[in-house]
């Protein structure tokens, strides 16, 4: 009888793969916690010291501001050249195209150098007329400051990936958009601006957050301009006291708290948007991966 | 006085090798409702677009409300206009889309207001007062505040129908209005656009609604491999075809 049936006691499927699996994990965790406690090399004293030291906390605003700015740059930037990439003139289309394949295809700590150095061939910056009077110069080594460098080597480069993914973001809206746009009378312009570009956030927010945990990370790259950012910092003081790893876990501790708090914030913005308009297909982690391996 | 609100002469549209237009002529007058019928592929979408220069044309011209399109004539010549030129052209002419193609970031309410507002830069409050009696006349009084998203098809397009009116266009192109529509659905839609036609709107409608045709539309054309082949009154085209891709298409579809 089918009522017999159902009072049956279930037997659930076992996973014994799970526990073997347990069991070597757990092993390897052991050895790895004696090898963190017990490892008086360490000198996690050291590392604590060190975690709020006055000059660690400078060098953590120095890094904020760096990866702050370089995005800023790169987001702006990279509109401009997305929008450019989309345009009808072939002009502005190459330009932008050839911007994105330079930028993109040079290793970034070359654009570091590059700008810092940039004095040794153009030792003056000036304003005015091309091939014409200038209307204004500076030395070079005053305006391409460390933090100048910084900025123009990693924002720059940032733009190059930004102009991708905003290009993305302006393709993934449909078509019909600007059709119905035109057909309203509205110029190129407003028609960007009042209905492809805000349509467009909703795909190129996302990845730009990526862009900026990556960013915060890869600013660790100004080590080689001499700046003391939160790496640089940790740099500074290891040359001194040659206690290299407990420095580099007092910077990993700090970048790995900021970092977890933008993916945090990551998360939230995305359930957010994911949220709003239905039918508007939010991409989120596969453009990390694709622009991962470019780097 | 120029009764004349489509003046189309000897139209022609390339894609690449293909003629998708070869030829066209039309005449819409003031307060016409014209139909047009056609197979898949026949060009009917495309000179549609041309007639708000959505497309450029390759050869012959139009004119709509007197005014040239796309083009400005002088000393004998007619010179390309700049896309913003175009783009205040077109402010006569309001079109609609098979599929709606409303902003979905924005209401009911503000789809309506958008262009009056961003294109006109006319002040809100006034615009928000018209587009809600526009509202209100496609029946969605009470729809105002949603979004397209929850909105059925016959809604979306309605409110479409409202967002190209608050332009005050001279001329409404429907380019497969009902087509994207579950059938139940599609009378509301047909419901607003005779109120239009008895209104004295000029209309140009590409559709397969016959009983639209046959009731609403003072003329019927049809088209077949970038031609018209025939035009006449809905009586004329429906009862006594003349061509014989057209008595084929309407066994068809009849
Ligand atoms: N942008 C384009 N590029 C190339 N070919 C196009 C383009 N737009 C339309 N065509 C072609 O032009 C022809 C006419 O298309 P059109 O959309 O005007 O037909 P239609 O009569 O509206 O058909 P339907 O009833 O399917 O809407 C088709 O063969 C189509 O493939
Ligand atoms: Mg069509």
């Amino acid at each position: 009888m089918a009522t017999g049936h159902a009072e049956e006691p279930v037997v659930r499927l076992r996973h014994p793969w799970r526990w073997v699996a347990v069991a070597v994990i757990g092993v390897y965790a052991a050895v790895l916690v004696k090898f963190l406690v017990t490892n008086d090399a360490l000198r996690w004293d050291l590392v604590s010291g060190y975690l709020f030291e006055e000059s660690i906390l400078r060098g953590i605003v120095t890094t904020l501001e760096v990866t702050v700015v370089a995005m800023v740059l790169g987001v702006v930037l990279g509109t401009v050249l997305a929008v450019m990439r989309l345009s009808e003139n072939p002009v502005l289309r190459w330009t932008a195209g050839i911007y994105v394949w330079f930028f993109r295809g040079t290793p970034i700590l070359v654009q570091l150098l590059g700008w810092y150095f940039l004095a040794s061939v153009l030792p003056e910056i000036s304003i005015g007329v091309p091939f014409g009077p200038d209307l204004a110069t500076w030395s070079t080594n005053t305006v391409i400051t460390q933090f100048m460098a910084a900025i123009l080597g990693l924002g720059l480069n940032e733009a190059a990936y930004m102009a991708e993914i905003v290009r993305a973001g302006i393709g993934g809206v449909d078509k019909g958009q600007s059709e119905a746009a035109e057909a309203l009378g509205m110029s190129p312009v407003v028609a960007y601006r009042r209905i492809i570009l805000p349509q467009a956030s909703r795909l190129i927010i996302p990845p730009t957050a990526n862009e900026t945990i990556t960013m915060l990370k890869q600013s660790s790259l100004v080590v080689v301009l001499g700046m003391l950012d939160l790496l640089g910092t940790a740099q500074a003081i290891y040359s001194r006291n040659f206690q290299q790893i407990p420095l580099l876990l007092v910077a990993s501790i700090w970048y790995l708290a900021m970092t977890t708090v933008l993916t945090y914030g990551q998360a939230r913005l995305e359930r957010r948007m994911s949220r709003g308009t239905p039918g508007v297909a939010v991409r989120t982690r596969k453009s990390t991966i694709v622009r991962g391996g470019a780097r | 006085m120029n009764t004349l609100m489509v003046d189309a002469r000897a139209v022609r549209k390339v894609y690449g090798s293909h003629e998708v237009l070869k030829s066209v002529d039309l005449e819409v007058h003031r307060g016409e409702v014209v139909s047009f019928l056609g197979a898949s592929g026949s060009g009917k979408s495309t000179f549609l677009r041309c007639i708000n220069h959505l497309e450029r044309i390759d050869g012959g011209e139009i004119s709509v409300n007197g005014q040239l399109v796309g083009y400005r004539r002088a000393n004998g010549k007619k010179y390309e206009l700049h896309r913003s030129q175009i783009a205040l052209a077109r402010r006569d002419v309001g079109m609609v889309f098979q599929r709606f193609n409303l902003f979905p970031h924005m209401t009911a309410l503000e789809n309506v207001m958008e262009a009056p507002v961003s294109v006109q830069h006319r002040s809100r409050a006034e615009v928000r007062a018209e587009a809600e009696a526009l509202l209100e006349r496609v029946g969605l009084a009470d729809r105002q505040d949603h979004y397209p998203s929850m909105l059925s098809g016959g809604q979306q397009q309605r409110v479409a129908i409202a967002r190209a009116l608050a332009m005050k266009p001279a001329l409404m192109l429907f380019d497969e209005p009902t087509s994207a529509l579950d059938p139940e659905l599609v009378g509301e839609v047909l419901d607003v656009m005779k109120s239009l036609a008895a209104e004295g709107m000029t209309m140009i409608v590409v559709t397969h609604e016959i009983g639209f045709a046959r009731e609403v539309c003072d003329r019927v054309v049809f088209m077949d491999d970038g031609v018209i082949v025939e035009e006449g009154t809905p009586a004329e085209v429906f009862e006594r075809p003349q061509h014989a891709r057209t008595q084929s298409f309407l066994s068809k579809v009849l």
